[in-house]
């Protein structure tokens, strides 16, 4: 169980202080499939740094009795002068995993060949993606925090991820973060609203879409 | 992962972490070409090879001090305090990224780095003691348990600014551009390049506020005591370094709440 209480995370700009979250309650079970909506900039990227850890909120709480991925985003959580490989050793090293036996599946998986051994920060976006979602499924975890990451590649890669994550890994809990409507509608079993900092969930994901629908212009 | 938080878990995630990083850190500055991370130690020997060459030389004959053992000390010394805060100024920008895994905590990189430093220049102290001694150049310690707890106190100094020093870096980079005066500054009054007790009495006192200068003294006493009188007060250099490190973590708790990974 990962549970959200009463978070607020606020940030220093240069007007001031900034609320991009207000008061956010939720509650993930084991396996159980989350997705957040909000427009670009609602604070849904935020939220999901929040959960995984990496972020602290300004006040409230976040407990976690299960096992969190980092956010899989598109870029991130890799040190651009290391090569691929050096950052495949240092995630499983983190993480406790051991290392050489995972060297195929990201080689293979990831289809970045000779590139694996090239330092990331020579890597396309395509290419960044690619090895982020190999990577990820090289430790396991309870619960994944899947910022956007699917929506990248050409079909067949994501044909492969889809499978890797949704089939493979489908007794786990996830939460989803995406504008796209198909997306939440096929993966999850809930969604949450994300508007102007705060979070209104449903147990219908028609229902989430409605209010989305209805207040996703307004501005933060 | 969570649900067992003992201490003794938290410590294993830690190490793991701290080991993580230093394979980061020795791959990305060394490389794996040619001696790679040998140049973590072969760096700081070149360093103070070079000084002891040119205080021998330029020789400050003014008593019975033994020349290479005097330069060996005092600059290993020096290298051993100034380049822990040195790298761990701006360590958390090139960083940012890897803390987007949850156990990778700001104190982790500081650690790190410390720890890469203390290991160089101890690294470094050790060998050239062992080569000058085996030549002849230098007589070995009189009394090594001196000399390691100088070390010792001098690492803890350097650690702790550095943990300061790194801290307020990452705060505003006043800090950083100001440390480089400050640490070029601070090298003639550290006492490495000088006895105490050749100073006049004005200047032994604003020397002795300088914590790492009892460490060297003493440092020197384990060496070659028996040719100088030593000045140290070690409860000092203890407070001391106990307050810039509460101060150290301090600012690190500021900056661990307020970072944002990339």
């Amino acid at each position: 169980m990962i549970k959200i209480s009463n978070v607020v995370k606020r940030y220093h700009t240069r007007r001031g202080e900034s609320t991009v979250l207000d008061d956010i309650n939720l509650q993930i079970a084991p396996g159980e499939k989350v997705g957040i909506l909000g427009r670009n900039g609602a604070g849904k990227s935020t939220l999901i740094r929040l959960i995984s850890g990496v972020e602290r909120p300004t006040s409230g709480s976040i407990t976690r009795d299960m096992s969190v991925s980092w956010p899989l985003a598109f870029g991130g959580a890799f040190q651009g002068s290391l090569t691929g490989l050096d950052n495949l050793r240092f995630i499983c090293r983190v993480y406790g995993t051991t290392t050489e036996d995972k060297i195929p599946f990201v080689q293979e998986f990831s289809e970045l060949g000779k590139y694996l051994r090239e330092p990331v920060k020579t890597y396309s976006a395509g290419m960044r993606a690619r090895l982020a979602f190999a990577i990820s499924m090289v430790v396991e975890f309870d619960c994944f925090l899947i910022d956007e990451i699917i929506a990248v590649g050409d079909s067949r890669f994501h044909d492969k991820c889809q499978f890797e994550l949704f089939e493979k890994r489908n007794d786990r809990a996830m939460i989803l973060v995406s504008h796209d409507p198909f997306y939440i509608r096929t993966h999850c079993q809930h969604a949450s609203v994300l508007v102007k900092g705060k979070l209104k969930s449903f147990d219908n994901i028609d229902d989430a879409f409605t209010y989305y629908d209805a207040h996703s212009w307004e501005v933060t | 992962m969570s649900n067992n938080k003992t201490l003794k878990h938290c410590l294993k995630i830690q190490l793991r972490v701290i080991g993580a990083l230093l394979m980061r850190e020795v791959i990305t500055r060394y490389g794996r070409h040619n001696i790679g991370f040998l140049w973590l130690f072969v760096e700081p020997m070149l360093f103070t090879l070079g000084v002891t060459t040119l205080w021998s030389i330029a020789g400050f004959h003014t008593s019975n001090i033994p020349i290479a053992a005097f330069a060996l000390t005092g600059y290993s010394s020096v290298l051993l305090w100034r380049n822990m805060p040195g790298h761990c100024c701006g360590a958390i920008e090139p960083n940012l990224a890897l803390m987007y895994h949850h156990h990778v905590k700001v104190f982790d990189i500081f650690a790190t780095r410390i720890l890469l430093e203390i290991a160089g220049a101890t690294a470094s102290f050790i060998t050239l003691g062992i080569v000058f001694t085996s030549i002849g150049l230098i007589n070995p310690p009189e009394d090594i348990l001196k000399v390691m707890f100088g070390w010792i106190m001098i690492a803890w100094f350097g650690g702790a600014l550095a943990l300061l020093v790194g801290s307020l870096t990452s705060r505003t980079e006043i800090v950083e551009k100001l440390w480089h005066p400050v640490s070029y500054l601070m090298f003639p009054l550290s006492g490495a390049a000088f006895l105490v007790e050749f100073l006049p009495d004005l200047l032994q006192k604003v020397v002795l506020f300088f914590p790492m200068a009892h460490g060297v003294e003493l440092l020197r006493e384990g060496y070659f005591g028996s040719s100088f009188r030593p000045h140290y007060d070690m409860t000092y250099m203890a407070i001391a370094n106990l307050c810039i490190t509460l101060l150290g973590f301090s600012q690190e708790r500021v900056v661990s709440r307020s970072v944002v990974p990339e």
